[in-house]
């Protein structure tokens, strides 16, 4: 039994060492194209954009060990959930290394316009966005529920930071319509940040569901985290 | 030792609609009723205070490791220990309400309605079909030739072994494989017709196509039995059961739908166990 066991619990913190090795690389890739796109360099955004592959081999490769950590041993309880949602955890780091691409595209785009103005918010959201993935990781790693819940709390901001680029964007290009191109990429930049911070989301909600086993997906049965003000 | 839970939950939002079925009716009538009961042998407490309310319909499973008491407490259900000597019960078994340890309870009707399938199948040194009439004739229960004939063909029907069997009824039992000697002891514990149907690791000496049909076949019977079922394997726990027990050094220390316990347990120690941490 114990033998079995001992086996068991390497293969699993094994598959949890590749998932946190692949938010390692999604983080790192989020860091490189904003830093690309804050200081207009371009090398940084080509090797956001050549370098997908590692998380993609990542993604497939953490998605089998769980397949066969589920068919092999057949967890229960506290090991089952925390594959199962290793399982989704796995697909939005991909996600996020995804956006990531996107985000380096639109700054190659930008970087080919004049600057519409001094960008202030999207670095805001780039470190919110890149805390948010830290810290969601961080709470999947010390089983940390009090980290994961403030991840989902800190949604709201990167929402409203959104909100507030498109609509200051929107009176630039108002005002000159020679912005719109570029403007357009930015607002597409802001979105795709938005996203992986709702990626953070996503995994904060797996940490939760690992350590207390409640579904508090789509607010269903737990909404304290939220300010009852932004309501 | 941790909090003892011994209630059934109240709650059944959630994870059993959300799969699609119907939870198990919560509503269903508590078919035995077991409170505070300890049961030693000689001075040896093998079992502390077991609570539990077992309902009606449902498959109820057993598990815990070794000499945890699943199978002691089992067999105080139809008071099978009896014929142990040295032994001891307190506290109170009821089922439909009434008390089995009373001084005017007939042991004999008591089995009757609460029938029992052990680990080792063990049919009688006789034909296939007399392992099924010789209950029906010693306890009377057929009157005539025919109805004998059709309550052995009802039992062999109703453990899903008569179509393998229905051309060599007077051939040895002895002669079937172990998945169709256990099915055949689960007719022959069928055809006295019980209510509750006690089964005490009926598949862990069977391959796994055995396995499958003994899971199959208890799932068909719950629409018409109670079961409990005593398993050492928690996977057919977590297939074939509604509610689980888990027991522990001859405590109570969980019980609650199956998915509950299998998902998350609401004791450290449940977890622990259905985890392979301990056990």
């Amino acid at each position: 039994m114990e033998r079995v066991f001992r086996h068991f619990q390497e293969e699993l913190d094994g598959m949890k060492d590749r998932l946190l090795a692949m938010g390692g690389l999604a983080e790192e890739r989020v860091r490189e194209s904003v830093r690309g796109l804050m200081e207009r360099e371009h090398s940084a955004l080509d090797g956001v954009l050549a370098g997908d592959e590692p998380i993609n081999d990542l993604h497939m490769e953490v998605d089998d060990r769980c397949f066969k950590l589920l068919a092999l041993h057949q967890p229960m309880a506290a090991d089952l959930r925390v594959i199962v949602a290793a399982v989704k955890i796995n697909t939005d780091l991909e996600r996020v290394g995804d956006l990531a691409v996107n985000i380096a595209e639109a700054g190659k785009r930008y970087l080919q316009h004049a600057p519409v103005k001094p960008l202030i918010d999207i670095p805001r959201m780039g470190e919110l966005a890149q805390r948010m993935l830290r810290d969601a990781l961080d709470a999947f790693v010390r089983r940390d529920m009090a980290l994961a819940e403030a991840v989902l709390a800190a949604d709201d901001t990167l929402d409203a930071l959104k909100t507030q680029i498109f609509r200051e964007l929107l009176t630039y290009m108002l005002q000159a319509p020679e912005t719109i191109e570029p403007a357009l990429d930015l607002i597409l930049i802001s979105r795709h940040l938005e996203r992986i911070g709702d990626h953070a989301t996503n995994v904060a909600e797996d940490v939760i569901f690992i350590l207390s086993a409640r579904d508090v997906r789509h607010h269903q049965t737990d909404t304290s985290w939220r300010d009852p003000a932004s309501s | 030792m941790t909090a003892v839970s011994r209630t059934v939950p109240t709650s059944l939002s959630g994870i059993a609609n959300r799969r699609g079925q119907p939870p198990p009716s919560i509503d269903a009538p508590v078919k035995i009723g077991v409170d505070g009961l300890d049961f030693y042998y000689g001075e040896k407490r093998a079992l502390d205070g077991i609570s539990i309310q077992i309902r009606t319909n449902l498959v109820t499973a057993f598990i815990g490791p070794s000499g945890c008491g699943k199978s002691t407490f089992l067999r105080t259900l139809n008071r099978m220990n009896d014929i142990i000597p040295g032994t001891r019960v307190d506290g109170t078994v009821l089922i439909d309400g009434q008390s089995i340890y009373d001084s005017g309870v007939d042991v004999v009707q008591l089995r009757r309605k609460v029938g029992m399938v052990f680990q080792k199948s063990n049919p009688f040194p006789k034909s296939i079909f007399e392992n099924i009439a010789y209950g029906l004739r010693i306890n009377g229960l057929t009157k005539t030739k025919a109805e004998l004939a059709d309550r052995v063909e009802e039992s062999l029907r109703q453990a899903a072994i008569w179509d393998e069997v229905k051309d060599r009824l007077h051939e040895s039992a002895l002669a079937l494989s172990g998945g169709q000697q256990q099915r055949l002891c689960i007719a022959r514990a069928l055809a006295i017709k019980p209510e509750i149907l006690l089964m005490d690791e009926p598949a862990s000496a069977l391959d796994p196509i055995a396995t499958q049909r003994i899971e199959e076949l208890i799932y068909e019977l719950k629409k018409s039995y109670t079961i409990v079922i005593v398993t050492h394997n928690m996977q057919q726990a977590a297939r074939v059961s509604d509610f689980t027990a888990f027991f522990w050094l001859g405590r109570l220390v969980e019980f609650d739908r199956t998915d509950k316990i299998f998902t998350a347990p609401a004791e450290k120690l449940t977890e622990d166990y259905v985890t392979g941490r301990c056990g």
